[in-house]
């Protein structure tokens, strides 16, 4: 943790990342965003009320919205932010003399990493005392939000370890970009597309215990999240639907994410540098 | 101290580098020199631990490029050809950035930064923005970045390229000051000149393949010792090849890019050229035309660069 700390790209990326005015701007200009949806949301309720009333099940019908919405908001930002920053030392010839330097290629990954997805975290960090006005109409309990705000995180890390491998292996930041958003569509409109298949072909009583719904599901972000907000219904479906696995899908999502983070990592951490062991193939 | 053996880098079937060997001392100033796709930013990559060899090796200080990368990374201050800066980071944060990724404490830091700045000229423009200053300025501090880690080895290419007159001659009293200061020096350029004044030793490559190599008063000498001769052929180059290859005051031979021309240093009198003259034409080899190549310092490296040493 220490040396995490005291690693140069990290302090070097937040000096430049924070320096400018821009960035906190465009942060001001996000909360205030949310603020007003927030605002909106409470006003439009109230009035077609016929009391006049913001009710706790209208306050957790705000929560899972604006959740939704932050989901999305990593979901779409968090490839832009990372497919870029190995690739892009690359285009700018500055990679070539950080390599010669002594730090670990772990060091400037994980640095990379979290300098990358620091401005989001600090986005959503910022955005939490907004999400805590649903406490006023209750509804949503303090530990709610806070395991909201871990599985944000966990996600952003998640998929900015693909937006880094991507960026490690290919040269050129516009495809890495590419195929970066390409893998992150794949898991969250591909999955969800291939769930409502699979889910549709066990309702039409095709198979009986097929676990293949469940597996697409437990890589789906959005369905995750609905599982989070709403575990009694999205049970209730799967029981319905003959999937026959009660292995909770939050626990499936966490192992899978953490596997394909590792491996992302490690196979960035190992394409950095070269191997300079001598391959003999005469 | 640099040792070079046998390294060869290929890409598919295209051969950037042939078998280097090279040793170069402690202390030397080695100037790589070649044309612009010779081979030496390939050397410097492998030297500096950005690209694996295909075959052979090398030590820097005795460490071995490929079994301790880590290591040899410690002991070498690298400057790229080409290279970029950070925007938005001051020639101080520049330094100290890199200063950092060396594991050089902050304290420790702080010292070096202004003397480092201070012999590259730069001490006036610590806090101004590295991506506004001139070409000249930011070859200097990638200068001191190398030197950050005071290495023992330092791997320049072409340290001096797109620079105008002043800032050579700025670049060029710098490295003198380092040569002073015992660091082992390999530098590259494209123009021999520009290296004979400043190394002691010279190598020049060619296609992937060192043709010549010795200090530069060697060179020097060799060349007012030896002539550069070209041979015109009427066909039958290769028999030719092999005539010539027994001679032994023969050396660099190399087949021409014409594909009808061979060209070779000769040391020898002028009746001895005369008798080898003879001796061809005796065997039977089709010489159209002999001549005798007048040569200096620039032109040797043009005529040398011209065709592949076979020898």
């Amino acid at each position: 943790m220490r040396n995490l700390l005291l690693n140069p790209v990290l302090n070097k990326e937040f000096k430049l990342r924070f320096r400018s005015f821009k960035g906190f701007l465009g942060l001001a200009f996000y909360l205030l965003a949310l603020s007003i949806l927030i605002i909106g949301f409470i006003y439009l309720d109230t009035r077609n009320s016929p009391m006049g009333l913001f009710r706790p099940d209208q306050s957790r019908s705000m929560f899972m919205m604006l959740s939704f919405i932050q989901m999305g908001l990593i979901l779409f930002i968090t490839p832009g932010l990372t497919a870029g920053v190995i690739s892009g030392e690359r285009e700018k010839q500055t990679l070539n003399i950080l390599l010669t330097t002594n730090q670990s290629s772990t060091s400037i990954i994980l640095g990379k990493l979290i300098s990358s997805v620091s401005f989001l975290l600090l986005m959503i960090v910022a955005s939490m005392p907004i999400y805590s006005i649903v406490f006023l109409f209750g509804g949503i309990s303090p530990g709610q939000v806070v395991t909201i705000l871990g599985y944000y995180i966990f996600t952003i890390f998640a998929f900015g370890s693909i937006g880094i491998f991507f960026s490690t292996l290919i040269r050129r930041t516009i495809i890495a970009m590419i195929s970066t958003y390409g893998v992150t569509l794949f898991l969250t409109a591909g999955t969800a597309f291939l769930y409502a298949i699979s889910m549709s072909v066990n309702q039409m009583g095709m198979a009986t215990n097929n676990p293949v719904p469940y597996f697409f599901a437990m890589l789906n972000p959005m369905m995750n999240l609905l599982g989070f907000l709403e575990p009694d219904a999205f049970r209730e479906l799967s029981s319905q639907s003959g999937v026959g696995i009660d292995f909770p899908l939050w626990a499936a999502y966490l192992i899978s994410y953490t596997i394909i983070f590792l491996v992302m990592l490690m196979i960035s951490i190992r394409k950095l540098r070269p191997n300079m062991k001598v391959r003999s193939k005469e | 101290m640099i040792e070079i053996i046998d390294l060869t880098k290929k890409y598919g079937k295209f051969t950037a580098l042939d078998s280097l060997n090279l040793t170069i001392e402690k202390g030397t100033v080695f100037g790589f020199v070649g044309q612009n796709g010779a081979g030496k930013s390939t050397t410097f990559s492998i030297l500096a631990t950005l690209l694996s060899p295909t075959s052979g090796t090398a030590y820097i200080n005795g460490h071995n490029i490929s079994k301790e990368p880590k290591t040899v990374r410690s002991q070498i201050g690298y400057m790229p050809d080409f290279f970029g800066v950070y925007d938005q980071l001051k020639a101080v944060e520049y330094l100290d950035f890199y200063g950092a990724s060396y594991g050089i404490s902050q304290s420790e830091r702080s010292k070096l930064i202004p003397q480092l700045l201070e012999l590259v000229n730069l001490t006036q423009k610590q806090d101004s923005y590295v991506d506004v200053l001139s070409r000249g300025m930011k070859q200097r501090l990638c200068l001191a970045r190398s030197l950050i880690h005071d290495p023992e080895v330092l791997i320049l290419d072409e340290p001096a390229s797109g620079l105008d007159p002043r800032a050579r001659v700025e670049m060029r009293e710098i490295l003198k000051e380092l040569k002073n200061m015992g660091k082992t020096i390999l530098i590259s350029s494209h123009i021999l000149p520009e290296l004979a004044e400043m190394c002691d030793s010279i190598g020049i490559i060619d296609q992937g393949r060192l043709v010549a190599e010795g200090s530069v008063n060697e060179i020097q000498q060799r060349l007012r010792g030896e002539k550069l001769i070209i041979a015109k052929l009427y066909r039958e180059l290769d028999r030719a090849v092999n005539f010539f290859e027994d001679q032994p005051l023969v050396s660099q031979l190399a087949k021409r890019d014409d594909g009808e021309s061979l060209q070779f240093m000769f040391k020898g009198s002028v009746e001895e050229q005369v008798q080898m003259l003879k001796n061809a034409l005796l065997h039977d080899i089709p010489i159209v035309s002999f001549s005798e190549i007048e040569t200096n310092l620039e032109d040797v490296f043009m005529e040398i660069t011209k065709g592949v040493e076979l020898s």
